[in-house]
């Protein structure tokens, strides 16, 4: 999906779910009172590809997923969805996506989200310019009809 | 015919200790942890991820651990695990055109767009041992392209060679579709297959077994006139309708191996000639796997492009999928190894009733 057609909330549940869970747990400490709507699940999401990666769907594999909802004091119920097995993964994110829809979001935005959001870029950057550094530059040997 | 036997408690229960302890090893050397396999055996927590057809290293690692090694073993643990799931959802099918990628390369066009990107990949190596790492010493990070700018940076999208060709018209296309697919773990598996579950069987079948079926192929046994079109290797985002939502998020990243060989084709009874595909895709860096997968798969097409059946094992569909799953394969086959004392007194019977009565038609012939 092309960012621009992304909503807030789509990407800021993205951020949170590929998250590192150390990371998320270091940037925000300690989780605002909230009633645990649905516990911590851990389950599996079915991966599929597309066959010649354009055409018919078809199932590629597994993958653990772990999924909670949170409700907080104030009423906003928050969601999460995320890659692994950490519970408490999962109840962070759902608060933080409960959070960003109060007037707290600015804050949590520049405190959690920024510095989630810019530790992947730059990952994903040094990832890219590493395989950069592998990319060939072919050169044409003088042919011997040439001389 | 299997029995109940008895007696055998407390023999189990010291062979378990004993395997625990053999495990370990040799207690003044350090123990593994799951993270030194997760990052340090990577390609074999790849594997066996692929073949339980379950993305998670850290349980990958765990596996390993636990099977000491062996990697079938390992593929075992990981798919009984991955059946106490509970299946939340079906992710909306990856777009491996947004890939970011480690590794692409294409041997069929030297100058693609993006051009071509080795990645950290054995080829090239000399296959010396690197006596170096015995020593444990510390490694170099890898060189960032600096100067000349990086002709993908800014590039969300990655196109694949096959779409260069079909602007010509010269390859066949594979459209999409959101049929949602036939899944072997939920139901048992029907033949004739078609391709979504063929390439779900092959994706999680056993690397050694699709490979070897792929160089059948190369060797002249159903040959397919493979061009690797295309090879990448990176990671996608994996995205989900989520139903309390009503829109689709994405919950991780997975990384990918994506092969698509491009295949000579002369044409047939019902297809003018162009060239075809083969599709690979392999959960992690599997790339051996991944072209192996898509020869295999462009084999068994042999039917649906009007191509003649030689004969040839890879095109055998039943032969192909009914022996891939290695997990499948070592349970029938390991499973002989536990008592049969009531089949085999059966057969002892049998063989010495049928040699007294042919001593006794010997006799009666002198």
């Amino acid at each position: 999906m092309p960012d621009a057609l992304l909503t807030d909330r789509q990407t800021w549940m993205a951020t949170l779910a590929k998250a590192p869970p150390a990371r998320l747990a270091a940037l925000l400490p300690d989780p605002p009172t909230h009633m645990v709507l649905r516990q911590p699940e851990i389950g599996a999401v079915m991966v599929r590809g597309r066959v010649g990666a354009t055409g018919a769907a078809f199932n590629l594999g597994e993958m653990t997923v772990t999924r909670a909802s949170v409700r907080l004091a104030t009423g906003e119920v928050g969601h999460a969805w995320v890659q692994g097995r950490d519970k408490g993964h999962a109840l962070r994110a759902a608060a933080v996506d409960a959070l960003m829809q109060t007037d707290r979001a600015a804050d949590l935005a520049a405190q959690v989200l920024q510095p989630l959001a810019s530790a992947a870029a730059s990952a994903r950057a040094g990832r890219a310019a590493k395989a950069a550094g592998t990319k060939v530059d072919f050169f044409t040997m003088v042919r011997g009809e040439d001389k | 015919m299997y029995v109940a036997v008895k007696g055998g408690e407390r023999a189990i229960d010291n062979a378990h200790q004993w395997l625990a302890e053999e495990r370990r090893g040799d207690p003044a050397v350090p123990e593994l942890t799951i993270p030194q396999i997760r990052e340090q055996m990577r390609l074999a927590v790849n594997r066996v991820m692929a073949e339980g057809s379950l993305y998670d290293p850290d349980l990958a690692a765990l596996a390993i651990k636990q099977a000491r090694g062996d990697l079938i073993e390992a593929v075992f643990l990981i798919r009984a695990y991955r059946t106490t799931l509970p299946r939340l959802a079906g992710s909306l099918p990856v777009d491996t055109g947004a890939m970011a990628v480690d590794r692409r390369i294409s041997a069929t066009f030297k100058d693609l767009p993006g051009g071509q990107v080795l990645g950290p990949t054995f080829d090239y190596t000399h296959r010396l041992l690197d006596f170096a790492l015995m020593a444990e010493g510390a490694t170099q990070d890898a060189p960032p392209r600096v100067g000349e700018a990086n002709p993908m940076e800014g590039e969300t999208r990655v196109p694949h060679v096959a779409s260069f060709l079909n602007r010509d018209g010269l390859i066949e296309t594979a459209d999409a579709s959101d049929t949602p697919p036939p899944d072997l773990t939920r139901e048992p598996m029907e033949l004739p297959a078609d391709r979504a579950l063929r390439l779900q069987a092959l994706t999680r079948g056993d690397e050694g077994f699709v490979l070897s079926m792929a160089y059948s192929t190369q060797r002249g046994y159903g040959r397919t006139h493979a061009f690797v079109g295309e090879l990448r290797i990176g990671t996608v985002a994996v995205e989900v309708d989520i139903p309390e939502l009503g829109f689709a998020v994405e919950i991780g990243e997975i990384e990918l191996t994506e092969c698509e060989t491009v295949n000579q084709f002369k044409g047939s009874k019902t297809e003018p000639p162009q060239f075809t595909r083969g599709y690979g895709l392999v959960m992690g860096q599997s790339e051996r796997k991944a072209i192996a997968m898509s020869l295999v798969d462009r084999a068994l097409r042999w039917q649906e492009l009007g191509e003649d059946f030689t004969g040839a094992p890879a095109q055998d569909e039943e032969f192909v999928l009914m022996h891939c799953d290695n997990i499948q394969a070592t349970g029938f086959l390991e499973h002989i190894k536990l008592p049969h004392y009531v089949d085999f007194q059966a057969e002892l019977e049998l063989v010495r009733k049928l040699r007294s009565e042919a001593q006794a038609m010997q006799e009666a012939a002198e």
